[in-house]
């Protein structure tokens, strides 16, 4: 038991923290800070600084770019990228189809797709959820029927984030509906601009568009397209979704907003004893939060994950939540006002559209409800 | 940053569990020892001395053992694990910790040289009706004739004031300021009682008692004070986190095998959530404690303040969720005096208010609330 970093770990978060706070776009970090909507060409400038400096993929293999860290030294990467404001890299590139290609991959899929999609050069897009498939993903129904050397793709995905610049979609079809359904799906990756694929934007509770429906309407994709196995995608999903050990709990953006919101709403903090109070626990339970994300990373390190690992997602997104609704509360009437003047003003009249897009965070990556489930079967063993 | 015991203190949690599970492993055992005086078992205490235990944080040329924050910690999970009803918390780590932070070499070794063989049990004469948790004395009086020196007034509660054979008594100096001071057990007068969760304490008064002075004569020791019952509400989150991992287990068991329309109650996920939600409440405990006992290790003591109020906070808030749902998710038999969740959680109660709620942790936490603008655990040394 030891609380204090090793002196090669120390060096290496200083070196990590000199890099976000000085070599990325000081306008793209004053944009996370404030809060507002970065653009499409911003994230991908960020990713790009990250990726030359072999900082955007190092969790993936060493010859795709990844680092050989230890997973404490991810934990650092990533608190320190979202203490200095910097955008985590897209996580439908590095932390879903990157190591699912990696893993799973054909050569030619690796060596066509994995340096394009570190450098962000191809934006993926997510094609997962379909209307009567959510948290029961494998009952998805878009199918895709062999045709030659082709499949051909028809049915509806949804919830597709930024999809909108999408370049290319990783999707979970049904190859086979005669057998259980976990075992009749395929992952195939989709060109978007192939024909008969549409992309249709829905609109969310904070009027902005984030997530898109998919629509596949015949559309021919190549079998070399196919990851892996026909009828194994089932397998490349799990592994998807809880490959990440790191990073689970927004535990550094969180903070980080909280501090903001301490800075910015100092004034009326200052004397009000219920709003310290309420402070003080999130301030504490945040606290228990990174250090529990420390011990995971901590006995991690090779083998099973760590069992507290699944209150990370629950209590991460809980706290997300919890910090941005307390910033609508220091807002009070301002937050109603509109345009956009001062620091001040524009971060409250910012504050409830963030908290009422934030509601989706305990939705998805497997609703906090699954993670009970998770954690109530699966650890508890009820 | 290394969350991870080594083989010798894994060795040392399964020789302390061995021990400790043997003599209240069993619910009952723990149940027919606290039912009659002292309220522990002699024998058990023994026990503890003989495997060094009670000498622990002690160094060795005051007949300890000279171990560490981790080391102690590991014994009062253990300890939490059955809720075993030995006074080390009060005796060992309070009350041995404030001789050993305050007493004169001679005084040390005479002192938690008996502490350490099992030949002397100590209470913590400290608090005073009303006062809370204060970190000084007002009114228990100390008085100077010479080199003699007196002290006046009660005590409540006192743990385990009946059964010690010496009394560390806090008292307000002459001249302003707290002394620590040390009264032979059979000199005060003391009324033992039972507390809910079958622990003991007393009323103890002093009338004029002959006291000697523990360390420097007339010295304040307030500051000396606040430490050891900072490292002390550290060491009890460590017993409560033991409390509560037992809560949780006997909860799910409770929910694996008991019937109800035709099926076990693990069917119903209503319950089964609960279950997970105490789960997270724990995880987020241990986490914190495991920090906190690693910051008393570091030994830089506004940083050890401020981690005995944060893990007391979270400690405060995760204690009462798992004991409340343990209860309710057991049912009529939780309510039980036989069955040991409501102990354990009238247990957790007590550590709860033995040194420090919730809100006396949210105060603390509220003087420093402006000076920092995030929390970052690994800057901290």
């Amino acid at each position: 038991m030891q609380l204090q970093l090793s002196a090669e770990d120390e060096k290496f978060r200083d070196e990590m923290r000199t890099f976000f706070t000085t070599e990325v776009s000081e306008e793209i970090r004053t944009t996370v800070a404030e809060g507002r909507e970065l653009t499409k060409e911003q994230i991908v400038e960020s990713q790009q600084t990250l990726n030359k400096a072999g900082l955007a993929v190092p969790h993936w293999p060493e010859e795709y770019g990844g680092r050989g860290w230890s997973d404490l030294q991810r934990h650092i990467w990533n608190e320190e990228m979202q203490a200095a404001c910097v955008p985590i890299p897209l996580a439908f590139n590095a932390s879903m189809i990157g190591p699912v290609l990696a893993q799973f991959g054909s050569k030619e899929q690796k060596d066509e797709f994995l340096p394009k999609t570190a450098n962000l050069d191809i934006w993926w897009s997510q094609g997962f959820s379909e209307p009567d498939a959510g948290s029961d993903l494998a009952s998805l129904r878009t199918t895709a029927v062999k045709d030659g050397d082709d499949y051909i793709v028809n049915g509806q995905k949804t919830w597709t984030t930024l999809g909108q610049y999408g370049d290319w979609i990783f999707t979970l079809v049904r190859t086979d509906p005669e057998v259980k359904k976990q075992a009749g799906i395929s992952m195939l990756l989709i060109d978007m601009r192939s024909e008969g694929l549409e992309v249709r934007p829905i609109e969310l509770i904070d009027g902005g568009h984030e997530v898109n429906e998919v629509w596949f309407t015949d559309v021919r994709v190549p079998a070399a397209n196919l990851v892996g196995e026909e009828n194994s995608g089932w397998t490349q999903a799990k592994f998807l979704l809880g490959n990440e050990r790191v990073g689970v709990a927004p535990v550094g953006s969180t903070k980080r907003v909280l501090a903001r919101a301490k800075e910015l709403g100092a004034e009326l903090v200052k004397d009000d004893p219920l709003l310290r109070a309420r402070i003080i626990e999130l301030e504490n339970e945040l606290l228990a939060l990174e250090l529990t994300a420390l011990r995971v990373v901590a006995h991690s390190e090779g083998g099973e994950p760590h069992p507290a690992s699944s209150v990370l997602k629950l209590k991460g997104t809980e706290l997300q939540q919890a910090v941005s609704e307390l910033v609508v509360d220091l807002g009070g009437p301002d937050t109603l006002a509109s345009g956009e003047e001062g620091d001040t003003e524009s971060w409250y009249r910012r504050s409830t559209p963030t908290y009422l897009n934030l509601r989706k965070a305990s939705i998805y990556g497997g609703s906090n409800e699954v993670q009970r489930q998770i954690i109530s079967r699966t650890i508890l063993g009820l | 940053m290394d969350f991870t015991y080594d083989d010798e203190q894994d060795a040392l949690r399964d020789a302390v569990r061995g021990l400790i599970g043997k003599a209240y492993g069993d619910y009952e055992k723990r149940r027919q020892t606290t039912k009659e005086d002292p309220g522990f078992d002699e024998k058990v205490w023994t026990q503890l001395a003989e495997m060094g235990l009670l000498g622990l944080p002690f160094s060795e040329e005051d007949g300890g053992v000279g171990a560490g924050p981790v080391e102690i910690g590991i014994v009062c999970q253990e300890l939490g694990r059955v809720i075993a009803p030995e006074p080390y918390l009060s005796s060992v780590v309070l009350a041995g910790g404030l001789v050993s932070a305050v007493g004169t070499p001679e005084q040390r070794q005479e002192i938690l040289g008996a502490l350490s063989g099992g030949e002397s049990v100590l209470a913590f004469a400290h608090a005073e009706p009303g006062a809370r948790w204060s970190d000084s004395a007002s009114a228990v009086t100390a008085s100077q004739d010479g080199d003699s020196w007196t002290v006046s007034g009660t005590k409540d509660p006192v743990l385990h004031g009946a059964r010690a054979d010496v009394h560390v008594v806090s008292a307000a100096l002459p001249d302003g300021g707290t002394g620590l001071f040390l009264v032979q057990g059979a000199d005060a007068q003391a009324e033992g009682f039972s507390t809910y969760d079958g622990g003991r304490a007393a009323r103890v008064t002093f009338d004029a008692t002959a006291a000697t002075p523990l360390g420097t004569a007339g010295a304040d020791v307030t500051a000396s004070i606040a430490i050891v019952h900072d490292i002390t509400r550290i060491m009890a989150a460590n017993q409560s986190l033991g409390a509560m991992e037992t809560l949780l287990a006997q909860t799910t068991d409770y929910l694996k095998s008991r019937k109800q329309f035709g099926v076990t109650l693990n069917t119903f996920q209503a319950l089964t959530f609960r279950a997970a939600d105490m789960y997270t409440s724990q995880e987020l405990t241990h986490s914190l404690v495991d920090w906190a006992t690693m910051v008393v290790a570091a030994g830089k003591p506004e940083e050890v303040a401020d981690a005995a109020a944060r893990v007391g906070l979270q400690v405060s808030r995760g204690g009462r969720h798992v004991g409340q749902e343990a209860i309710q998710l057991h049912g009529g038999i939780g309510m039980t005096a036989e069955y040991s969740v409501g102990m354990y959680t009238a247990h957790l109660t007590v550590l709860d208010h033995l040194l420090g709620d919730a809100g006396r942790h949210l105060k603390v936490l509220d003087a420093t609330l402006d000076e920092h603008g995030v929390i970052d655990p690994l800057d901290r040394s």
